[in-house]
């Protein structure tokens, strides 16, 4: 019976032959990760099981990424608690500030996820981790309490969809682009409950960091899980960096979708999401005029070093607009570093921009670029909800690096061909 | 103890969990402080007047967006008996057993219960009475496992059991 890569990894971690959509099994998790918002909950829940310690302490995850550099007393409060927690049960990996990164940009980049994993966060991001070639969906605090105490999860097998893209991609035009014009076309439930397997040409010459930013964001489309099948780019990527064994799997010929989308790239361009939905998509030239106070370049969508390098060579020389707040947020501290060395830092600050830790910080309306009722923000994040950012009557539009570099520059949503 | 009963309070399609607890109320999870915040986003007035029992009533892809357990928490802890959509997110759907907040999926009586029906939910057959319009709809029925971890009380208690045995 042919399989997709999902069903095969779910089948392979549950210790069966083979599964189908719409069952129900319990799955070894290889790691399982929280953050300083859902970990809390979770160690509380933790605590009620009974079990002293967690199932394995080197596939235990805690990252405080959302509300640090500690924003005010009870984020500090909420983040000891992981801190506490990290050095009771000996956890090998704890993020510590200075030392981290924007969980979904830290955890690739470190080696902690590779091809074939299951991994479950506590967070609805950890899907990015697809574009490995693993497993990986966010779940609540008190799933993340069992599997820490378990090793496992229940889950259903999922159903797949299967997405091909065809074409060359035009310049500027990237991950970002290809997830937002999918979310577009299918809806912000178009894949609920299910598997978004990204394919075809257009995405096989996506880097990692152009794939880690597709996976990303399948959780908007209300997916379980995104997956890019591995491949060279995949496997030159994990190569140095993984930490542990890991498994290629590739759909078999004749594996069964729910649905299959093939969709002509060539002529796509840079896609800007408008409030409140990331579904709410039109390309960057049907934008029309809309006036900008804030842009943020960061976030586990769009903080990664191609990222940065996309948003420097349009802001190369220029200056932001006066009316804007530019804020740049490298997603680790790795990233923040490679940045530096290649000049990336110097063109930000000579542009204007703040440039700060990293932090999930203002994508979630946290602390570090929060917006005041009647101002709009372009940002490279993934939500654009009523409130995500800040006061209920603050919009924020989604884009890639390139257009919210070049919006900065213009204080208003603009190309990158019209400031280059 | 099985029959749940209030007074319905609508919402629309895709109801965020932004929207349901926004992240500036995250710097804690004391129920009580989150229940205060309730739905602030989608209806501000929500959490100053809602009635224990009250029942929400929303359109499909209820519960989109982050992962945070806050939202159900915040919905249980302001005294709301139960939530009816025409769908879940999927996270959300999750997390609303684990914590033991009934929730129930029928299209058809999220498109016709309105807003301050008096309205009467079986919880074991997933029979909706809509009182005030003297209806009847059907939830989808909740997987035999699901209603292990509700008979649990959750699904700690579940684990919990689970590793003694």
């Amino acid at each position: 019976m042919p399989m997709t890569i999902t069903e095969k990894i779910l089948a392979a971690h549950a210790g069966l032959d083979r599964v189908e959509p719409g069952q129900l099994i319990n799955v070894r998790v290889d790691l399982v990760l929280g953050n300083d918002i859902t970990a809390p909950v979770a160690i509380k829940e933790f605590r009620r099981i009974g079990v002293e310690k967690v199932f394995d302490r080197e596939r235990v995850v805690l990252v405080p990424d959302h509300f640090v550099p500690n924003k005010d007393i009870k984020s500090a409060e909420q983040a000891k608690i992981l801190r506490d927690f990290a050095r009771q049960q000996q956890l090998t990996h704890y993020f510590e500030v200075g030392r981290m990164g924007i969980e979904h940009c830290l955890l690739p980049e470190q080696g902690l996820v590779g091809p074939g994993d299951v991994v479950i966060g506590a967070d609805s991001h950890t899907c990015t981790y697809g574009a490995l070639g693993a497993f990986a969906t966010g779940v609540g605090s008190t799933d993340l309490a069992a599997a820490m105490a378990l090793g496992e999860i229940w889950l259903k097998v999922p159903e797949s969809i299967k997405f091909v893209y065809y074409g060359e991609l035009q310049p500027w035009v990237g991950g970002k682009d290809l997830i937002l014009y999918t979310i577009g076309q299918i809806g912000v439930d178009g894949a609920l409950y299910q598997a978004m397997e990204f394919t075809g040409p257009a995405v096989e010459t996506l880097s990692m960091d152009g794939r880690l930013t597709m996976a990303n964001m399948a959780v908007e489309a209300g997916a379980k899980n995104g997956i890019v099948p591995p491949d060279e780019i995949t496997l030159d990527y994990v190569k140095g960096r993984a930490r542990r064994p890991y498994r290629v799997y590739h759909s078999d010929p004749g594996a069964r979708y729910a649905r299959v989308y093939e969709f002509d790239v060539s002529k796509l361009e840079p896609q800007v999401a408008f409030p409140h939905l990331p579904s709410n998509v039109r390309p960057v030239s049907q934008a029309g005029y809309v006036e900008i106070q804030q842009v943020v370049i960061g976030s586990c969508t769009n903080g990664r070093l191609e990222d940065l390098r996309l948003a420097a060579r349009v802001l190369q020389g220029k200056k932001v607009h006066p009316g804007v707040r530019l804020i740049v947020i490298p997603g680790t501290q790795e990233v923040y570093r490679t940045a530096l060395k290649e000049g990336l830092m110097e063109i930000f600050i000579d542009a204007g921009a703040a440039v700060s830790t990293p932090t999930c910080g203002p994508c979630l309306g946290g602390h570090m670029g929060i917006l005041a009722a009647g101002e709009r923000c372009l940002a490279t994040t993934n939500r654009n909800f009523v409130g995500r950012m800040g006061h209920p009557e603050s919009e924020v539009y989604l884009s890639n690096p390139a257009v919210a570099a070049a919006s900065a520059i213009l204080g208003r949503i603009a190309a990158p061909q019209e400031v280059l | 103890m099985n029959q749940l009963r209030g007074k319905a309070w609508k919402f629309g399609d895709d109801i965020d969990t932004d929207a349901i607890i926004p992240a500036r109320y995250l710097n804690t999870s004391d129920p009580r402080e989150l229940a205060a915040h309730c739905m602030e986003d989608a209806d501000p007035s929500f959490a100053g007047r809602v009635q224990p029992g009250d029942i929400i009533v929303a359109g499909k892809n209820f519960g989109c967006g982050s992962s945070r357990e806050h939202a159900p928490i915040a919905i249980k802890a302001a005294g709301v008996s139960c939530v009816i959509a025409a769908s879940f997110a999927r996270i959300f759907y999750r997390n609303a057993f684990n914590i033991g907040l009934p929730i129930f999926e029928s299209p058809e009586a999220a498109a016709r219960i309105q807003e301050g029906d008096e309205v009467a939910v079986d919880v074991e057959s997933g029979t909706i009475t809509n009182l005030t319009r003297n209806e009847q709809y059907r939830a989808t029925p909740v997987p035999p496992f699901m209603q292990e971890i509700i008979a649990a009380g959750g699904l700690i208690n579940y684990v919990a059991r689970r590793l003694k045995g």
